[in-house]
């Protein structure tokens, strides 16, 4: 065995209070977090069947009729939307807190905020963002026109990181619990999904009545703008308690 | 350096300990040791910045410090009894991964040096699911290692390592005490200390 005297000296970067810390911790986080995804894919692909299964059982639980699916398609997408997002939330703390990853997270020099805000985009990549760009292949089963398609996607482009940013706060909220967590942390979270899903829908439904969807986008697009503000602390927060 | 005066530590309504004070000068370390449930967890998860004190106050030169407050987050090290490992990744990219965690820029050549320090060299590109309980402790050794923190707050640091890795943790802890640096240790094996720089604590004694 070699001495450890051998181990060269490594030069400590500067403390993370500044930008650069911010920054560095996002991108920490970031990585280290789709490498993880990438390792266990297998997980990733069962969160996506799953949306596109819960999307395919609609037509076939109702007369398969064009009117009828064309008004309940953008629903029915965005609640699967919403049901895959929260399927793959315990996964963004759970396992970290178990393994005692978390402790380092909150130690680490850079903002605990910037590391979690990192967490939270690493989520959002590999669900949010694939919900989204399966929608117009599920949206074929439901008769959408170009046009709702296209509202439907920029909706859920804008809409599911509100969802995972929320779910943070949750998924931060619940880690102390054990067992119960997961379903504590629907009853959390759904009801502040609604006037995401309201919104998101109504996006569409509006551009089918001829109205247009500049107002519903232009309120996902606040309501992004909020949670990107506040839930990083919010969810920090929550993970500073959950380990004291 | 590192002081702590009065510290109580409570859990739930019961009163672990209290009127708990050191002080540890650079080049000193304190092993604290009492039975099981007498808060030694809790005591050193206090000094790493985890948790609050019921009563009392820490000290880091000089300066009172808070939980998770940026001095202590940049100058200590802590090691709990969760490995902070991910069976995913290999060994050295776990190391790697906490390393620039705790805000450190560390070259491969060095990082590979600390892991044949510890003797993973030849396990390094090996996910750390298929290690046992002793190699993942190495990691963390490296860890403490090449951060060189001047804080090292270490829980039960003996446990699942064999006696090669306890001379190595002992070696470990030595050259970081030469260099100025202090030590909280909760284990109860002895790590051939010089009596003169090691204090003990005994708690729930």
């Amino acid at each position: 065995m070699t001495m450890a005297a051998t181990v060269p000296a490594v030069v400590e970067a500067a403390s993370g209070a500044d930008q650069d810390g911010a920054l560095a911790g996002l991108r920490w986080a970031v990585t280290r977090d789709l490498r993880l995804a990438m390792r266990s894919r297998a997980e990733l692909g069962v969160q996506l069947l799953f949306y596109v299964i819960v999307v395919a059982l609609f037509p076939l639980s109702m007369t398969p009729e064009r009117n009828l699916l064309a008004t309940m398609g953008p629903g029915v997408l965005w609640v699967a939307a919403l049901l895959a997002s929260l399927l793959s939330l315990p996964r963004l703390f759970a396992s970290d807190h178990a393994d005692g990853t978390l402790e380092q997270i909150a130690l680490s020099p850079y903002p605990l905020e910037a590391l979690i805000a990192g967490k939270v985009l690493a989520h959002w990549l590999t669900t949010g963002l694939p919900v989204a760009l399966l929608a117009p292949l599920l949206a074929l089963q439901y008769y959408l026109d170009g046009e709702s398609v296209a509202i439907l996607v920029a909706g859920l482009l804008l809409g599911t990181p509100i969802l995972s940013l929320l779910g943070a706060v949750g998924a931060a909220l619940t880690l102390g619990l054990r067992g119960g967590g997961g379903s504590l942390l629907a009853l959390l979270i759904l009801p502040l999904y609604v006037p995401v899903l309201i919104f998101g829908a109504g996006a569409v439904d509006s551009v089918r009545a001829g109205l247009g969807a500049t107002a519903n986008l232009s309120l996902l697009g606040a309501g992004l703008a909020l949670a990107l503000v506040g839930t990083p602390f919010a969810a920090a927060a929550a993970v500073r308690i959950a380990l004291d | 350096m590192l002081e702590a005066h009065d510290l109580a530590g409570r859990r739930g309504h019961a009163e672990l300990f209290a009127g708990v004070g050191f002080r540890l000068a650079p080049g000193e370390a304190i092993v604290v040791t009492g039975p099981n449930g007498t808060g030694k967890t809790t005591l050193l998860r206090m000094l790493a910045g985890l948790s609050a004190p019921a009563a009392g106050e820490i000290r880091l030169n000089g300066k009172s410090i808070a939980p998770f407050s940026p001095e202590l987050r940049s100058s200590v090290a802590y090691a709990g009894h969760l490995p902070a490992l991910k069976d995913e990744l290999t060994a050295e990219e776990n190391l790697t991964s906490l390393v620039h965690l705790a805000g450190a820029k560390a070259t491969e050549p060095s990082l590979r040096a600390a892991l044949d320090a510890v003797a993973l060299g030849r396990k390094r590109t090996l996910p750390a699911r298929v290690l046992s309980a002793g190699q993942r402790r190495r990691i963390g050794l490296a860890r403490l290692a090449v951060l060189r923190r001047p804080v090292w707050v270490l829980d039960e640091p003996v446990t699942a390592l064999d006696s090669a890795g306890v001379d190595l943790l002992a070696r470990l802890v030595h050259e970081h005490l030469d260099r100025g640096g202090v030590a909280v240790l909760a284990t109860h094996q002895s790590l051939g200390l010089e009596p003169g720089r090691v204090q003990s604590l005994v708690l729930g004694g």
